[in-house]
């Protein structure tokens, strides 16, 4: 046996997450994945009025706040059978888009890039070799060495101060950091912009959406937003998401490649196999099959060759996790009975499920996305891959992996940012041609069930919901870090990040800063992942005391 | 000492230029804050020495239990002042796991250093609820379960705040039947906390708030359920834009229609604007940009002891 590490909490994430990893050799050589924490949201929905679903769902998490809710009415939608007026399909797009745009601009600067940039080495860089660097890679609207200067100071006299904040006792100076001086203060500046550049554009939530975090402003029918429908707020929106998109494709992008091009090697550490997308963004109303990131499954890498997603074949194991049973099930049929034991690595670790696909482990969300768009052809994805493959020199093989995925992530909210203003020129058309419809009535049927299935920031969601009696007699959600960060399952099949883990070199087992990498790769949200169902009573938690 | 402070307001206003930030700008933040805080104009000088002074950042502890980091987030879209300078320049974030570049040890570490460096001086901002079934059982950080964080930590601080409703009153996980037995901090703690419910709140709340005690060195004034009377002393119904639809009898009773799109009020649509304390109709979120009401839906309650429970379901009418 080689040496454990443990990572507990995990910081710059959402939620509560343990890592443990064993080293033998300076390399990881198996790992597990826990979530800490319980909270039974699914428990409490029952009996409750399905139109409340959306709002109790959403409080899943605060971070991609926009996703629950939209899965959620999208079930109840489906429960009833709903059509949702063209203009209600066209503000969701618009709401989804500026999450995409506003939860990866945060992931990459404030939850990954500390994983690459040493904020300490930033002080060394000579300010106008850093605007040199600057011009050369970005067209950011900051920049000279006057402004890189007074960056330099700010961070000093807060290093000096000797209160270090956020900053205090990270990893800084470890061998594994391999930026210059002058691309680390870079990067730092373009860190400190970005907490302002995010705050702005999660303004554009609050045009069509009342407020971020936590919109209020969808309801299964369509949007209530009836009365924002102008052309001032039209106009507010458009002038926003330009912004933002310019930040994306002048800084955030330059950034990421940046930074890639000193870290090649990490595009052949911590990949994974098999690749699972819902699709989303809905071009029309026929649905999925006009999605702009269409659905599919990738096995075993092969993304030449993608396949059919089909939602039956998802089901979920608690062999594992700590919970009673050891049978997988389909979400509709899932039964869960919390049964809290000690940390065991050989046995039940994680208050995380573990999804399968078609019996499979399988990684969901952006690089999952990405591959499955370039497999199938979308000449848009390919282009952005092809260009981002060539600029960096490296081959397609260089996806599967650390590197890979948050590139990945970066390419698709151009993308997706790019399509946003198609968007909101067709809702311009559609409100000059006097359609202003925003909502279909409907009624709550006695019985019904139904699913909402969307590819949100970090991946496959879906929700499932069975109506009973005018309430929720049933309600799951299998969320993307359930998928990702899930344990094994009963055939002992590691998660997703479990299996990206392994192969990982460890320079120095006490700073494990490359353990971070790959695991903030996956932009984890661990509050989502974790939830419980039990569709037989309420009083059955049993719960073994520590 | 008149001099030094004018010495200080001075250099600070250089450090904001240098930032791209003009005075004007900074006088009319203070003087945004000054009336949400419900002071006087007079105050907005002092205001202003709050941020302009400090040679010791005020250390701040930030812990998370059960939550969704909401309310990390809504702290995150402040925009007066930026983020970026309450994290820089005003406060010291000594811990708060979602932005620490700290991570495991490290992390733990900076805890308890900052606990026993900063002993009885540091602020506790709590975000999210506490199970108290099972010994705790259900969360759990470090090894280490939320109820016994959350003891060590608000011993020694100057003074606790709850940050949004979880930590508050307990949160969508402690709504019926809560399978984990989930309480807000005061009630799982035994302890007197600062209030700032909503889910999440409007960071101004939060700003405000801590000013007062940099400010006049004393909690805000505090209604019956510990929340700042600057804040929530008043109800939406009361301050609500389109109160005067109320009034006249113009309702909303189907989304998306006529009455929808003209404003009305949406009462009979569920709104729980008359029961509900809070400021969002006067500060709204975001910068101003909108707030539930104003995008068409009902308001929630969502400042309010077990709203989830009490106000729903949400869309029937009270």
């Amino acid at each position: 046996m080689g040496q454990i590490i443990t990572i507990d909490p995990v910081t710059r994430i959402e939620g509560h997450l343990r890592i443990e990893v064993e080293v033998e050799n300076g390399i990881v050589k198996d790992a597990w994945s826990s979530g800490q924490m319980f909270r039974g949201i699914e428990i409490i929905l029952q009996g409750r009025d399905p139109r409340d679903a959306p709002l109790f769902v959403q409080r899943s998490c605060g971070v991609c706040t926009y996703v629950h809710y939209l899965s959620s009415v999208e079930a109840i939608e489906d429960a009833v059978g709903i059509k949702i007026p063209d203009n209600a399909r066209i503000i969701r797009n618009l709401l989804h888009g500026a999450q995409f745009q506003h939860d990866h601009i945060v992931h990459f600067y404030h939850l990954h890039a500390l994983d690459w940039v040493d904020v300490v080495n930033a002080l060394k860089a000579d300010p106008k070799a850093t605007a040199t660097l600057a011009d050369n890679v970005s067209n950011a609207p900051w920049g000279g060495a006057s402004y890189f200067k007074r960056v330099q100071e700010r961070v000093k006299s807060f290093v000096d101060s000797g209160q270090l904040g956020p900053f205090a006792n990270a990893y800084w100076g470890h061998p594994a950091y391999k930026l210059s001086p002058e691309a680390d203060l870079m990067a730092v500046s373009h860190y400190i912009e970005a907490l302002r550049v995010q705050a702005r554009a999660a303004k554009l939530h609050a045009i069509f959406g009342a407020k971020n975090p936590h919109l209020q402003s969808l309801v299964a029918g369509g949007v209530t937003c009836a009365a924002d429908l102008k052309p001032d707020r039209v106009a507010e929106f458009k002038y926003l998401w330009k912004e933002t998109q310019e930040f994306i494709k002048n800084v955030y992008i330059p950034d990421v490649l940046a930074v890639a091009g000193f870290y090649k090697d990490w595009g052949a550490i911590g990949g994974t196999a098999n690749y699972l997308a819902y699709g989303d963004f809905p071009q029309t109303g026929e649905g999925s099959s006009s999605d702009l990131m269409p659905g599919g499954v990738i096995y075993q890498r092969k993304f030449t060759d993608v396949q059919k997603m089909d939602d039956k074949k998802i089901t979920e194991h608690v062999a594992r996790s700590w919970y009673e049973g050891k049978k997988d099930l389909h979400p509709y049929k899932g039964v869960t009975e919390p049964d809290y034991s000690d940390y065991d690595r050989g046995g039940r670790y994680s208050w995380i499920k573990a999804p399968r696909y078609d019996g499979k482990a399988t990684e969901v969300g952006p690089l999952a996305r990405v591959l499955v768009a370039y497999g199938k052809g979308d000449p848009g994805v390919k282009k952005l891959v092809d260009d981002t493959l060539a600029h960096l020199s490296v081959p397609a093989t260089a996806l599967f992996s650390t590197l890979g995925r948050t590139a990945a992530r970066a390419l698709e909210t151009v993308f997706i940012g790019n399509a946003m203003e198609n968007w909101l020129n067709e809702l311009v058309g559609n409100l000059t041609k006097g359609d202003d419809s925003t909502y279909t009535p409907w009624e709550m049927p006695d019985k019904g069930m139904g699913r909402g299935l969307n590819d949100v920031p970090r991946g496959a969601l879906g929700h499932w919901i069975e109506i009973d009696k005018g309430k929720i007699k049933n309600y799951q959600y299998v969320v993307p870090s359930t998928w990702n960060l899930g344990p094994r399952d009963a055939k002992g099949q590691l998660g997703p990040v479990e299996e990206a883990l392994i192969g990982t070199p460890i320079a120095d087992p006490k700073r494990p800063v490359e353990v971070l990498r790959t695991v903030h790769s996956f932009d984890p949200c661990i509050a989502c992942a974790i939830h419980v169902i039990d569709p037989n009573s309420n009083e059955v938690y049993k719960v073994k005391a520590l | 000492m008149q001099n030094e402070k004018e010495k200080n307001r001075q250099e600070f206003y250089e450090r904001l230029e240098q930032k791209g930030i003009s005075r004007r700008d900074f006088v009319k933040f203070c003087t945004f804050l000054t009336a949400t805080m419900g002071l006087s104009a007079s105050y907005v000088g002092q205001v202003m020495d709050v941020f302009a002074a400090p040679a010791q950042r005020p250390p701040v502890i930030w812990l998370h239990f059960a939550e969704c980091t909401g309310c990390s987030e809504a702290a995150l879209r402040t925009m007066y002042p930026w983020i970026d300078e309450v994290l820089l320049d005003i406060i010291s974030m000594e811990y708060h796991e979602t932005i620490m570049a700290a991570a495991g040890h490290q992390a733990e570490d900076n805890l308890h250093a900052a606990m026993s460096k900063h002993k009885d001086k540091y602020l506790c901002v709590v975000e999210g609820s506490i199970p108290t079934k099972f010994d705790g059982a259900y969360g759990k950080v470090g090894g280490r379960t939320f109820l016994e964080i959350g003891r060590e930590v608000t011993k020694h601080a100057m003074a606790t705040i709850c940050m949004g409703s979880c930590a508050t009153y307990g949160g969508p996980q402690a709504a019926k039947p809560n399978p984990g037995g989930y309480k807000g901090v005061s009630d799982a703690l035994g302890i007197k906390t600062i209030n700032i419910p909503g889910c999440p709140p409007n960071p101004i709340n939060l700003i405000g708030t801590i000013v007062n005690y940099l400010l006049m060195g004393k909690l805000p004034a505090l209604d019956s359920n510990g929340r700042p009377l600057f804040a929530y002393a008043n109800t939406i119904h009361d301050k609500c834009p389109r109160r005067s639809h109320f009034e006249n009898g113009e309702f909303v009773t189907e989304f998306g229609s006529e009455e929808a799109k003209m404003g009305f009020c949406l009462y009979e649509m569920g709104c729980k604007g008359p029961e509900t304390y809070n400021n969002c109709p006067i500060v709204k979120f975001n910068d101003g940009t909108s707030w539930p009401i104003e995008a068409g839906h009902p308001c929630i309650g969502c400042s309010e002891p077990d709203f989830w429970d009490e106000m729903s379901p949400f869309f029937e009418t009270l």
